[in-house]
């Protein structure tokens, strides 16, 4: 039996290159010094590809390790693509910032690499610790990079803030564990699931248990009402980092999220379901009304991507595959636009200055005209206007509302869409109908305009062929439906 | 060979071409104005092919296509008959004149402008082509972006709260009926039109909800009284030629939408809702002519005549008889071009004075006689003077509401008068009268160019006032075929009541 001692590795070779990479650019960085900063930054790309890699040479078949704490299937591989995607466009895009703005230390590509291993684990968590020790790993990685820029008195307040609320929520999170370790009588999703199955309700304490764990997460995800935090570290923290922020770790705790609630929680639904139902309409109302009198273009950005989770929690309300479907084509198209949008903030620069105002891109449309094209395309894509891919989010979305008969939900979520697209609409009156006070810098960096190009082009044209995403998703989305 | 596709994809070709041309502005800004052009000619003389080969003895789609798409029952699916292949001429006809008379209007920044409307003329040939609710929707709904954007950079000096009003308004009207679309698409499985048109899909409950979310949407887009107050407001603020747009293909999209999806689709829901309709028919009517009366601004007076006109159609559409229906095509398609050719008049005068304000003007008829009697003509057929096309849609139309409810008809009648009313009124003060303004004094006829516009306006107001039946014609087997569903549909339903009871 000396087999059975090492648990087989074969599910977590992308988690454990990843982490053996991380190290490796660090120690690289530490015999280096910050000069290498470039260098390991790029590498940290290529380790991110090749995590990509090792994931699609998984089999299709679910596998689990680890006791059964620790599951590979297609759902986790989907979610994590997203992951690796979302960290690697923000270490591109920070490669310019750091230096331009004197935070160039090797450590900041390293802190997105282990962020990412954390978020690799809480998708294929299996079990309530895995669970935990995935979302630690992320948020303490997170809080460093939030304070990154040591100087900044903004950047340590956003980083202060988020730290705090964080360990909040963590506390939240682990309390709601204990609960349903409690009632449920073990840590395991299969193992909770099994123990629920049959029954019609939930105990009290396992439902407190489960309103605190939705609590920890929602907390992660930013959705109403534990959504407090996000536009002053949005606004606060570096802007590579805010663009970071608002990508991998909401792909990932929103696939943890479907996972948690799904995989132990199917039979109890009507349970958990109204939780999430509530949350969600809060977050697209939220969203919609209080961005529009942001006049910091982060700030609005934050509000922004409140409403967006609130769109993405409408296919977890529903509970079933197709809701589960239009999630993950949601979270693929919301990070192919929040990119974007990032990609043209970082790109605001007057005189060697970041600026973040929206009135300060006025005229952008005379003066980079490329540039306020695609920043245009991604705000109608956000505001859900055909043909561009932010309406196919929200289409899948509300298919599988209406489906699932969350006639309400839905009614609320496109009212709040056209709420939403009057201040996207207003950022698009600044760039093309407004003439510019200051212009914006010349020219835009190589890599940003790149990433926008990407991001822009697959925004614009998804409408083309939009087949081989939904498939990936509808595979994806079977995985959590045995 | 994929006409319609063809036909519908052209303009985008255009488009990036401009898109890549590069240089200096002002040949950028030439050679944007000529592409323009020549792609839109080329797109009507391709269309014309469509018309030339449609067969007026059948109702059923031609030059269809489906390719698969999205999947699970959503396919790019495109066909014409003939309630929706007059629309796609209109539009294609409009199109070169409009780039025609923008061409010294527009002064900055001509390149997005040509892509804008060459985009736009895409969208709106593929709203009247698409036979699948989401690729109909997709032409629907993006048509607002280069519409907001015309609105926006290149209108007067309220534009910005203009576009805003436009864009809201419509997209609020619209994702109702994208949840309808949906609930459909889960009902029966499929977003295509033709298998939802068969009937007995969607009980009578499910069709008076699903009614009144398309009605949301197409009421603004008509717009109807009271939800027509984004009209006025765009048409002023928009340049010339995206008011032309606007009134003569646009709003043309609502009463499309109400033949294409609410009356075959919902056919109870029709019935039960045709009172309500009438109603804000006749409001519209009496109530937007009285408030064109009062009006100080020449496009906002036009404005307000398109949504009395509008009136006419949307009676004429749920008058559900053959002359009602055919009536509101035919006043739809005379709308287009007469109401286009009032707002290219307007331009005319704006491009020389800069100014829509009524009182300004007076005792053109002097000095700009091939002005005065363009202007004279559009005007009576907008009147709806025997001879016009403007006449044959509303006789027809009254004619269909006559029958279905005569207090309809009578009050509308009146609507007859005050339009009479107000349009001469406004011709009365811009033409005749005293030339006494010196700078009007300066003002010169019409150019070759405007002629140009002008002329193949008023040959078919004229030919489809004098003869209309080549576009009777083509209406007339698709509107028989309509009815008759419609017909059937209603005794299947009655029929059901009596075994219930």
């Amino acid at each position: 039996m000396t087999a059975s001692t090492l648990p087989a590795l074969a599910p977590v070779y992308p988690e454990v290159w990843l982490a053996l990479a991380a190290m490796a650019l660090l120690m690289l960085g530490v015999f280096q010094g910050d000069k290498s900063t470039r260098l390991v930054s790029w590498l940290a790309v290529l380790a991110l590809a090749v995590t990509a890699v090792l994931l699609s040479m998984q089999p299709g078949a679910a596998t689990t390790t680890f006791g059964g704490m620790f599951v590979a299937d297609s759902f986790s591989r989907f979610s994590k693509m997203l992951v690796l995607l979302g960290s690697a466009f923000s270490i591109i895009l920070s490669i310019g910032y750091i230096r331009t703005e004197r935070m160039e230390r090797f450590e900041y590509p390293v802190l997105i690499l282990l962020s990412s291993v954390g978020m690799l684990m809480m998708v294929s968590a299996n079990d309530l610790i895995v669970l935990y020790l995935g979302f630690e790993l992320q948020s303490l990685a997170l809080y460093v990079t939030a304070a990154f820029k040591r100087d900044s008195g903004r950047a340590t307040e956003a980083g202060l803030k988020y730290f705090l609320l964080g360990a909040l929520s963590s506390g939240m999170l682990l309390y709601g564990a204990s609960l349903i370790y409690g009632f449920a009588g073990s840590t395991g999703f299969p193992a909770i699931a099994k123990a629920l199955s049959g029954a019609e309700h939930a105990s009290i304490g396992l439902v407190i248990g489960i309103v605190f764990l939705s609590a920890g997460l929602a907390f992660k995800i930013s959705a109403v009402p534990f959504h407090m935090w996000t536009p002053d570290v949005y606004e606060g923290a570096p802007t590579p980092v805010t663009a970071f922020f608002s990508v991998a770790p909401k792909m990932a705790t929103m696939a943890l999220f479907v996972r948690a609630m799904l995989a132990p929680f199917s039979d109890i639904g009507a349970d958990w379901q109204q939780i999430i139902i509530v949350i969600s309409a809060l977050s697209m109302i939220l969203g919609a009304f209080a961005a529009i009198a942001q006049s910091n273009i982060k700030r609005l950005m934050a509000y922004s991507s409140i409403g967006h989770v609130g769109y993405a929690l409408i296919g977890l309300a529903a509970g079933t595959e197709e809701g589960i479907r239009g999630v993950l084509v949601y979270l693929a198209i919301y990070l192919a636009m929040n990119v974007g949008t990032f990609a043209c903030i970082l790109a605001m620069r007057q005189k060697d200055q970041m600026v973040e105002g929206i009135s300060d891109l006025a005229g952008l449309a005379k003066t980079h005209p490329g540039m306020a094209f695609l920043f245009a395309a991604f705000m109608f894509s956000m505001a859900g206007i055909p043909p561009l891919a932010g309406f196919f989010g929200k289409f899948y979305i509300f298919v599988a509302a209406i489906n699932a008969h969350l006639y309400a939900l839905a009614i609320i979520g496109v009212l709040t869409s056209v709420v939403g697209a009057y201040y996207y609409l207003r950022i698009v009156k600044i760039i093309y109908f407004d003439d510019a006070v200051e212009p914006l810098a010349k020219p835009v960096r190589s890599e940003l305009g790149a990433v926008m190009a990407v991001t822009g082009l697959f925004t614009i044209l998804y409408f083309v062929w939009p087949a081989p995403l939904l498939a990936a998703a509808q595979t994806a989305a079977k995985a959590l439906f045995p | 060979m994929p006409l319609l596709s063809i036909v519908t994809f052209l303009p985008l070709v255009g488009a990036a071409f401009i898109f890549l041309a590069r240089g200096p502005e002002e040949i950028v800004a030439r050679n944007a104005r000529s592409v323009a052009l020549w792609t839109t000619t080329i797109t009507f003389a391709v269309s014309l092919l469509i018309w030339l080969n449609f067969d007026t003895s059948t109702a059923n789609f031609q030059f269809v296509e489906n390719v698969d798409w999205i999947g699970a029952g959503i396919n790019y699916h495109m066909g014409v008959d003939g309630i929706s292949m007059l629309f796609v001429i209109l539009t294609t006809f409009l199109m070169p004149l409009c780039i025609l008379a923008s061409w010294n209007a527009i002064e900055v920044r001509v390149k997005e402008y040509m892509i804008a409307f060459l985009v736009m003329e895409t969208l709106m040939i593929g709203v009247f082509c698409a036979l699948d609710l989401v690729v109909f929707y997709l032409f629907f709904e993006a048509g607002l972006i280069p519409m907001f954007l015309i609105i926006g950079i290149w209108g007067g000096k309220r534009r910005v709260y203009a576009s805003f009003k436009f864009f809201l308004y419509t997209l609020l009207g619209s994702v109702l009926m994208l949840l309808a679309i949906l609930y459909m698409y889960f009902t029966a499985g499929t977003t295509d039109i033709p298998s939802l048109m068969k009937t007995g899909l969607f009980s009578a409950e499910a069709q008076n909800w699903l009614w009144l979310a398309f009605f949301a949407s197409f009421a603004v887009k008509m717009p109807m009284w009271p939800v027509h107050t984004w009209l006025p407001d765009a048409h002023v603020e928009a340049p010339t030629a995206g008011s032309v747009i606007l009134a003569a293909v646009l709003l043309k999209m609502g009463g499309y939408g109400f033949l294409r999806f609410s009356l075959p689709m919902f056919p109870l829901a029709s019935e039960h809702f045709a009172p309500f309709i009438f109603t804000l028919s006749v409001i519209a009517i009496v109530y937007t002519s009285l408030v064109a009366l009062m009006q100080e601004d020449m496009k906002k007076l036009i404005a307000y005549s398109s949504v009395a006109h509008m009136g006419f159609v949307t009676m004429g559409i749920f008058a559900l008889n053959t002359q009602g229906v055919e009536g509101a095509i035919f006043q739809m398609l005379s709308h287009g071009i007469v109401s286009g050719a009032l707002f290219l008049c307007v331009g005319v005068v704006y491009d020389r004075l800069h100014t829509r304000e009524i009182a300004r003007y007076g005792g053109l008829a002097s000095n700009m006689p091939k002005y005065a009697t363009v202007f004279m003509l559009f005007t009576m057929a907008n009147v709806g003077l025997p001879g016009t096309s403007g006449f044959v849609g509303e006789i027809l139309s009254l004619v269909g509401a006559f029958q279905a409810n005569t207090w309809v008809a009578l009050i509308a009648t009146t609507g007859v008068i005050l339009s009479a009313a107000y349009a001469l009124w406004l011709y009365r003060k811009v033409i005749f009268g005293e030339l006494t303004k010196a700078d009007l004094k300066a003002m010169l006829d019409l150019s070759p160019r405007e002629i140009a516009i002008f002329a193949p306006l008023i040959a078919l107001t004229l030919w489809m006032g004098i003869y209309p039946a080549p576009f009777l014609d083509v209406i007339a087997v698709s509107v028989k075929n309509l009815l008759d569903q419609h017909q059937t549909a209603l005794a299947a339903a009655k029929a059901v009541a009596m075994a219930a009871r």
